[in-house]
């Protein structure tokens, strides 16, 4: 896939708004200050939220092309025929109500010098502070064979919406007996434990309607996030149906013909009667194109205040920033857009941010009345977000039953609460 | 010290809220008014002096949990209680304007 270099938008910029850019350059204390922010998914929402609570003097802009959102988190359940797609989409008249503006446009092009984000439909937006959400883009590039064509045989589904309803159709149409591939990125990626709650809930549907079918996961990595829990609840409640080949075994995927549904890997071929490519990702296109995307594709930023170590001005959150140990999630997103919108607030108004501890919390299903979750607590600390020790950790590798439904519980009772605080 | 509360009685007519100790932003993912009538509890209405023995509880383990225990294990009981007071102080830590 094309991508226009930094140097061509910021000329493009000049060129085309050059007529824009003579107004008076914003003084703080005489107008209210601008916070322009691109994404609306959970780490771009929950700070335009955030950043109206903290401060109603701060006017708020929310650059997302989509009218509605799909959430990732627990799209899984609809994958496996356990959840509507509806309960997964939620609207902007919340963020509306709160007193942000909410524009449905793509961003195209940002100037970081003259303070200014370009819009598809080539308008511009001055702004004081800038914060760049927009999640994942899926690497089309990364695995020979792979692309956005074959995404529409092979679902990678790895950003909700009609992905998720392919994979999901797929199964449904899948004989008995037939044969589930699914291939797992090297880290760094969206959702770690992300890929093994969906073979379990795939697995969960296999034994219910299909249960002489098999499903096989082909990883890059020799190991995954709370690996002991999902290997000890495959044997009780899958025994047999779940293979996991590890990066050592030949799990890495070299190749994919999307003709025959085959992934190619350094030991072997599978093919697949249906097939799920998790490709590796990297922050969304306008963090390159914004030039707060490093070489490694991620978003290197202050773990303090989320401002990014390649542009002052701009901050970036959730999943297309790195910073340390934080994991890429939507709980993650939440907590760093309420700290980065306290920051932004005080960088505007000229205070000194507070330094901050931030938390993660992500469940995952193993079945509907079975969930495992980690928990960490971050802080900064030699420029990195790093793990307090003594806290967070897993669920106990021995807890009863009740306590695994308990957490299946939470799971959901999270999603609402969530979704509640970033939508309604 | 859970008495400092009164004086962030004025904020509420300010522009700008208390700003958030270490930590505190973080509770309502979980906790926010939207989770009222659900699993967990929101934490609405509830005295810092409340939140604060919770913690403590939960941080030594005299009460059991799933995630919380190994929540309040990353804060000081001095955190604690400034999160706390804030919670209190800030019922409106989501979602309304």
């Amino acid at each position: 896939m094309p991508r226009p270099s930094r140097r061509e938008i910021v000329s493009g910029l000049a060129a085309g708004g050059a007529a824009l850019t003579f107004g008076a350059p914003h003084v703080l204390g005489q107008a209210e200050p601008h916070v322009v922010v691109i994404g609306g998914g959970f780490a771009g929402a929950s700070l335009a939220r955030a950043l109206r609570r903290e401060d109603a003097g701060v006017r708020v802009t929310l650059i997302e092309p989509s009218a509605q959102y799909t959430s990732c988190p627990i799209s899984n359940l609809v994958i496996a025929g356990l959840r509507d797609m509806g309960d997964q989409q939620f609207g902007y008249d919340g963020l509306r109500r709160a007193g942000i503006e909410v524009v449905h446009q793509a961003a195209t092009g940002i100037d970081a010098d003259a303070r200014r984000v370009r819009l598809a439909d080539q308008s511009e937006l001055g702004y004081d502070r800038l914060v760049v959400a927009p999640g994942i883009d899926v690497d089309f590039d990364a695995i020979p064979g792979y692309s956005q064509a074959a995404s529409g045989v092979m679902p990678h589904a790895w950003k909700a919406g009609e992905q998720t309803l392919l994979l999901r159709r797929q199964l449904e149409a899948m004989e008995d007996g037939g044969l589930v591939v699914m291939s797992a990125p090297p880290n760094p990626f969206r959702c770690p434990p992300g890929p093994y709650e969906r073979a379990s809930l795939i697995a969960h549907y296999l034994k219910t309607h299909k249960p002489k079918s098999k499903l096989i996961i082909l990883d890059a990595k020799d190991q995954f996030s709370k690996q002991r829990l999902f290997e000890a609840a495959w044997q009780d409640l899958y025994p047999g149906l779940i293979e996991w080949v590890s990066l050592s075994f030949g799990g890495r995927v070299t190749e994919i013909d999307p003709a025959t549904k085959t992934l190619v890997t350094e030991f072997g071929s599978h093919t697949a009667d249906v097939a799920n490519v998790i490709p590796p990702q990297r922050a969304g296109a306008i963090a390159v194109i914004g030039g707060v995307a490093d070489q490694t594709g991620w978003c290197p930023v202050d773990p303090a205040t989320f401002e990014s170590r390649l542009r002052p001005g701009i901050h970036v959150i959730g999943d297309a920033a790195v910073g340390g140990a934080m994991p890429k999630s939507a709980f993650a997103a939440n907590g760093q857009a309420k700290v980065c919108a306290a920051a932004v607030v005080a960088l505007l108004r000229e205070r000194a941010p507070v330094v901050p501890k931030l938390i993660n919390t992500c469940y995952s299903l193993i079945a509907p009345d079975y969930a495992v979750s980690i928990a960490g607590v971050y802080s900064p600390k030699d420029g990195l977000l790093t793990e307090v020790e003594g806290a967070g950790g897993v669920s106990p590798l021995d807890a009863p039953a009740d306590a695994r439904a308990a957490e299946a519980v939470y799971a959901d009772s999270w999603f609402r609460s969530l979704t509640g605080e970033v939508f309604a | 010290m859970l008495l400092l509360g009164a004086a962030f009685g004025v904020m509420t007519i300010a522009p700008a809220r208390a700003e958030a100790p270490a930590g505190a932003s973080a509770c309502s993912g979980c906790h926010s008014p939207a989770a009222a009538g659900v699993a967990i509890p929101t934490l609405q209405g509830r005295s810092a002096e409340a939140i604060l023995a919770d913690m403590r509880a939960f941080r030594s383990g005299e009460r059991p949990s799933t995630v919380m225990g190994r929540i309040a294990k990353g804060f000081s009981d001095e955190e604690t209680q400034a999160i706390a007071r804030w919670l209190a102080e800030n019922d409106d830590a989501a979602p309304q304007p």
